[in-house]
């Protein structure tokens, strides 16, 4: 699923250890989880289920571990998404829309490129400060938070959507923080450190 | 807000990167692994990397080098170069590359787009197209693998290649590739009038305002080859790429 080495890769840097699993076992015994992906909602979903790694997931989440999805990954985590018929892991009650400028604007889609993102609420991965924050995206669908206070950080494309959530030890980015220098370091760093 | 990227653009011949002007006399600029850390160093917005003789040679990527490349990227990196199939372009994106740029299979049939957008996303394939001015004026498309002018009209591909799968397209003016003589903008705003997803210009950047009346023209990105690889009117090879600080100002006036 994508970018998966880059993940690898951003994790060494930072100086820890990862491996590279399907395994559903590896999955509930991990230290933390992260999903990253590229790709499509169902290809996404179908290829978890495939591999026994959806039940194992949602066990991970229930034993309290640590998971961190990216771009698709963390569309994964919410319940569904317009892009696919298939049912999410729901550990983040939340649901992905495509984004709709309702012809009020030129804006292209996908949303490719650097953008900054603003904290709604403090969090062990983006806490508050003044230090301007900017990430890598490219997607086409962006997460509505059911719940408000599961939503992180909200980034501006056409309009203010959400581009991280978080409930309990899960969460969410929208952006690529392994691609995205010394921001995505930081991140990936705090998150390995919970 | 979303920035405009400006992505250096790097483009490599038997494993060593190279400039060309006009697409054609390549010249050696030096080591691509170096010249990748010195970008990583610098925080560019993104990475191109283009084998401009894969195609012409009829080979594949050269993985182990592609995978030098990826894991001394942490920002994004996009390879184009000889993917014929769903399968290279996997092994890529195993490797660590966010991004293909594809032209010459693209000409031939754009199924692979269509095949590579379903399986990997539409964010993941950028069809790049070559533009070049004919005698009178008339913009043609042109085949970079085979150095020729094809008969085809680039914004109906451009199109077709949109309604395909293509996430981005990289449009490259052929007659100002390594000149440092401004870009084609007025070739940039007839593509942006047709594109639905990102364009990225490429072609001809000399200056950073260069860059701001391109992206003024319609463009989304803007990919620089020699303005970030040479310095000064003798063209000695010296990497560069502007303060972070400088492109904000510089889209700010925009």
């Amino acid at each position: 699923m994508g970018n998966i080495a880059s993940v690898a890769n951003m994790i060494k840097k930072v100086g820890g250890s990862c491996e590279i699993s399907d395994n559903p076992d590896t999955v509930r015994k991990a230290k933390c989880l992260i999903i990253p992906g590229v790709g499509s909602f169902d290809h996404g979903i179908s290829e978890l289920h495939r591999r026994g790694l959806f039940t194992a997931i949602q066990d991970a989440a229930q034993n309290d571990i640590s998971i961190l999805g990216i771009c698709l990954g963390m569309q994964l985590l919410g319940n569904n998404s317009e892009e696919g018929k298939l049912k999410g892991l729901s550990l983040i009650d939340a649901d992905f829309v495509k984004f709709n400028f309702e012809g009020k604007s030129q804006l292209r889609i996908p949303h490719v490129g650097w953008n900054n993102v603003t904290t709604l609420l403090d969090n062990p991965l983006i806490p508050f400060d003044n230090d301007e924050k900017r990430f890598y995206f490219t997607h086409s669908y962006h997460a509505i938070c059911n719940k408000q206070s599961e939503c992180l950080l909200t980034t501006n494309y056409g309009y203010s959507f959400t581009s991280a959530f978080s409930s309990g030890r899960i969460f969410g980015v929208q952006f690529h923080p392994e691609k995205s220098h010394r921001f995505g370091m930081e991140l990936i760093r705090r998150f390995i450190a919970l | 807000m979303l920035k405009n990227r400006v992505i250096p653009s790097l483009l490599l011949k038997n494993g060593g990167l190279v400039k060309t002007t006009k697409f054609s006399k390549p010249t050696y600029v030096g080591d691509p692994i170096n010249a990748i850390k010195i970008f990583n160093d610098k925080e560019v917005d993104e990475l191109m990397v283009l084998d401009i003789v894969a195609s012409k040679q009829g080979r594949d990527p050269d993985y182990h080098m592609i995978e030098m490349f990826a894991s001394e990227c942490f920002m994004p990196l996009c390879y184009g170069g000889g993917i014929k199939s769903i399968e290279q372009a996997g092994t890529l994106f195993s490797l660590g590359v966010e991004k293909l740029t594809i032209q010459t299979s693209a000409l031939i049939d754009l199924d692979l787009i269509a095949g590579i957008a379903a399986r990997y996303g539409n964010q993941s394939v950028v069809v790049s197209i070559d533009v070049k001015k004919s005698y009178f004026g008339d913009y043609q498309m042109y085949s970079s693998a085979n150095e020729k002018v094809i008969k085809r009209n680039w914004l109906g591909f451009l199109n077709q290649a949109i309604e395909a799968g293509a996430g981005e397209i990289l449009i490259n003016a052929v007659d100002r590739d390594g000149t440092l003589s401004g870009m084609d903008l007025k070739l940039i705003g007839e593509a942006s009038k047709e594109s639905t997803v990102p364009l990225i210009a490429a072609g001809g950047v000399g200056s950073l305002n260069d860059i701001k009346l391109a992206v003024h023209a319609g463009a989304n990105a803007i990919a620089v080859g020699a303005f970030f690889v040479y310095h000064g009117p003798h063209r000695a090879v010296l990497i560069s790429y502007p303060k972070y600080k400088e492109l904000e100002n510089l889209f700010k006036e925009i």
